[in-house]
């Protein structure tokens, strides 16, 4: 059943590329038909090669497929080969589920937008890239689709490119990415310079052959790591992902949330092998995961614009699965990515479902009350906000303990410590969201009231079933607690993974773990209901106990003003000075000096001519004189 | 029976003659002439050579000169009517078009 596992990534490129060359003419009702349906038979093929996968002989993981030689060069070559093991099966069925879902949303939410053709080609584009991504057998192959979703990252940012703000974040995006991707390229060349090879067969052989050395592989794992941190918005390079938000909210929720930022968690486990051999490389990844988590979540706390509280929680978020990959929790990182994708879609579809109702309004200031106009985007919106605040017997639940209690169990106290109170603070900018939202008094516009409605049932249904995989997704990887056979993910994951065996702890521990994560999730919302709903006025007063802690949070850091300050200005003024002095003055006047030179010749030259032809038979004569000179003497 | 030095030597003259009217006369129509008495002075030197040597080919070639030179009078009268037809003039300082 694994036979035509390779065909995944093909339908939604044939579908690029007829909406490519015959779009313009095709009826808006076929584009989004043809557009839904590639993607939907990729996942049809994804769920047939994960059940064929599920009863194939461990022994014979992975499946690759070469579709042709791509690279020969000397020692070096590259395959176009896609493989298929648990790892690549699991993000084929999240990019391919929730891309399906998404892009049945995207037909309502955008329906009347005038670039509809467009979307729905950079759509399809990035499910091609992204799967290519997931399911390349080599490095190399894997760098191109993730050059691939980067560039339909960057379009569809930019996708409503009138808009001056929009056009700057997609170029944001794309800039801050380029700097992750020099690092992959380096740790690339490093893997091909010490092992020979970048096919991951090679090189996981390589380093069960001790072929990498201690410093070599923290060398390569923490160049491959800043690739991941641009892409999925890690600290110190995150600062793209919040402007992301500018573009529609169907691909906040495809590209931003659910599939192309998590790359860099895929990427990590998919060389968990290296990542292992080092332990340095595995701490640091782990503290920036940590880092992130809480660092992104404070900002959270005081952003007024529904998506990017959203942008900040996904960044927390990834941080809980970089920590997972750094404790070498692999799967629990990847459990939570899975899970992440479903509640976190939901969350970006429902908050755009609101500003369709609103015709557009993302400011939660100007919210308030929509309970009742929203009876299907409501609950499902809450859903996500339970499912991510980790609330038990919701999906997020269960893979962020999984993460903390692997955290502990590994001894990394700190870590642990600073994901707890990430997740008291997820808890409370979610709730925050919800009682603002749909909560209190009614703070809308006239204009937008006088719209309100409910999003018609194409964007509805997705929101239905994200909403239920919001719940159960989590029951495929119960806790260590309740018996190891539970743990039906990371068992599934072990040819990839190997499961991670040190730091046993004793029942009571975990149960206390447990525990200790659902009083402060709880912790969190009831902070959260206290705030906005019982007393709507301390939010206020504490803003005035603490104004620059305000101010600095509103602010975020100022981050971006630093990186402006720091490495964007001076760049922009030496540019600027060596425009002046080099390019205008050196480089220009070279140029223009020999246009001019031969200009100044030529005119002089032209006096020779001077159009009469005595002139020339005159010449005429002196040369024959010459010529007959010379032959007779 | 007159030494064959006597046809080169009026042969010579004929050609100094044309091209000192060549470079003197203002006219387009004379210079043409004189560009006609050059070829003939040329041809005076073949057929002489010719008699001189007892061979055939100065003759030939002479014909070939003559075909020659009447297909170029045709062509180089045609040229200077039109550019009379255009200038309202034939004399050769009026025609400068080639100036750089």
């Amino acid at each position: 059943m694994t036979e035509f596992f390779w065909l995944i990534p093909f339908a939604p490129a044939l579908s690029t590329f007829i909406l490519v060359v015959f779009g313009r003419r095709l009826p808006k009702r076929y584009v989004s038909f043809q557009a839904c349906s590639a993607i939907f038979i990729s996942f049809i093929i994804s769920v047939i090669s994960f059940i064929g996968l599920l009863g194939t002989n461990p022994e014979s993981i992975p499946i690759v497929k070469t579709l042709f030689s791509w690279i020969r060069a000397g020692t070096f070559g590259a395959d176009f080969s896609l493989q298929l093991d648990p790892l690549s099966a699991i993000m084929c069925l999240v990019v391919t589920g929730v891309g399906f879902l998404i892009h049945v949303y995207s037909v309502g939410y955008m329906a009347d937008d005038r670039s509809y053709t467009r979307y729905f080609t950079l759509l399809n584009l990035f499910a091609f890239a992204m799967l290519i991504l997931v399911m390349a057998s080599n490095m190399v192959l894997m760098f191109v689709g993730w050059e691939g979703v980067g560039l339909c990252s960057y379009l569809l940012i930019g996708f409503w490119f009138e808009k001056h703000s929009a056009a700057n974040a997609g170029k944001k995006a794309f800039i801050v990415n380029r700097i992750g991707d020099a690092g992959f390229i380096l740790g690339l060349l490093f893997m091909f310079i010490t092992v020979g090879s970048v096919e991951f067969r090679s090189i996981n052989e390589a380093i069960g052959g001790g072929l990498l050395n201690q410093g070599m592989a923290t060398l390569i794992a923490l160049l491959l790591f800043l690739g991941a941190t641009g892409k999925s918005a890690q600290i110190p390079l995150y600062v793209w992902l919040p402007d992301a938000m500018e573009g529609p909210t169907p691909v906040s929720a495809l590209i931003h949330a659910a599939t192309m930022v998590t790359a860099g968690v895929y990427m990590v486990s998919r060389m968990n092998l290296l990542f292992t051999l080092s332990g340095t490389a595995s701490q640091v990844v782990a503290i920036v995961g940590a880092l992130t988590a809480i660092y992104a979540a404070t900002m959270a706390l005081t952003q007024n614009d529904i998506k990017r509280v959203l942008a900040y929680s996904t960044i927390s978020q990834i941080g809980y699965m970089f920590i997972g990959c750094g404790v070498g929790a692999y799967a629990a990182g990847m459990f939570h990515l899975y899970t992440h994708a479903f509640f976190k879609s939901l969350l970006f579809l429902a908050a755009g479902s609101v500003m369709h109702a609103l015709s557009g309004e993302l400011d939660i200031r100007k919210m308030g009350g929509l309970r009742k106009y929203l009876p299907l985007t409501y609950p499902t919106f809450l859903i996500g906000a339970i499912a991510i605040a980790g609330v038990p017997f919701f999906s997020g639940f269960f893979s962020k303990d999984a993460i903390l209690t692997m955290a502990f169990a590994n001894g990394q106290y700190f870590v642990w410590a600073l994901g707890l109170m990430g997740a008291v603070l997820t808890a409370f900018y979610m709730f925050r969201l919800i009682f603002l939202t749909f909560y209190g008094e009614e703070r809308l516009d006239q204009h937008a009231k006088e719209h309100l409605h409910e999003s018609p049932r194409v964007m509805t249904v997705p929101l239905v079933i994200l909403a239920f995989f919001s719940i159960v997704a989590g029951y495929v990887g119960l806790p260590l607690v309740l018996g190891k056979k539970l743990d039906l993910f990371g068992r599934f994951l072990e040819p990839v993974i190997k499961p991670a065996g040190e730091g046993h702890l004793s029942l009571g521990t975990e149960w206390l773990l447990i525990l200790v994560s659902v009083a402060v999730a709880l912790c969190g919302i009831f902070i959260a209901y206290a705030f906005y709903l019982q007393k709507p006025q301390a939010p206020h007063t504490l803003v005035r106990r603490f104004p620059w802690l305000y101010r600095l949070l509103y602010n975020k850091y100022y981050v971006d003003e630093i990186y402006n300050a720091v490495f964007v200005n001076p760049m922009i003024r030496s540019s600027e000075i060596v425009y002046k002095n080099f390019d205008l003055k050196v480089i220009d006047g070279t140029l223009n000096g020999s246009a001019s030179a031969a200009n100044w010749s030529g005119k002089v030259l032209s006096y020779l001519q001077t159009g009469f032809i005595k002139d020339y038979a005159l010449i005429f004569l002196v040369g024959i004189v010459i010529v007959i000179g010379f032959l007779l003497f | 029976m007159i030494p064959s030095s006597y046809f080169f030597i009026l042969s010579v003259v004929l050609f100094v003659l044309g091209i000192i009217a060549f470079f003197i006369k203002r006219d387009l129509l004379t210079q043409f002439m004189s560009v006609e008495i050059m070829l003939n002075a040329a041809n005076l030197a073949f057929i002489s050579l010719a008699k001189a040597t007892g061979s055939l080919d100065g003759q030939i070639i002479v014909f070939f000169i003559i075909t020659v030179a009447a297909a170029e009078a045709v062509i180089g009268l045609a040229i200077i009517l039109l550019i009379f037809r255009q200038k309202k003039s034939i004399r050769t300082e009026d025609i400068n078009l080639m100036k750089g």
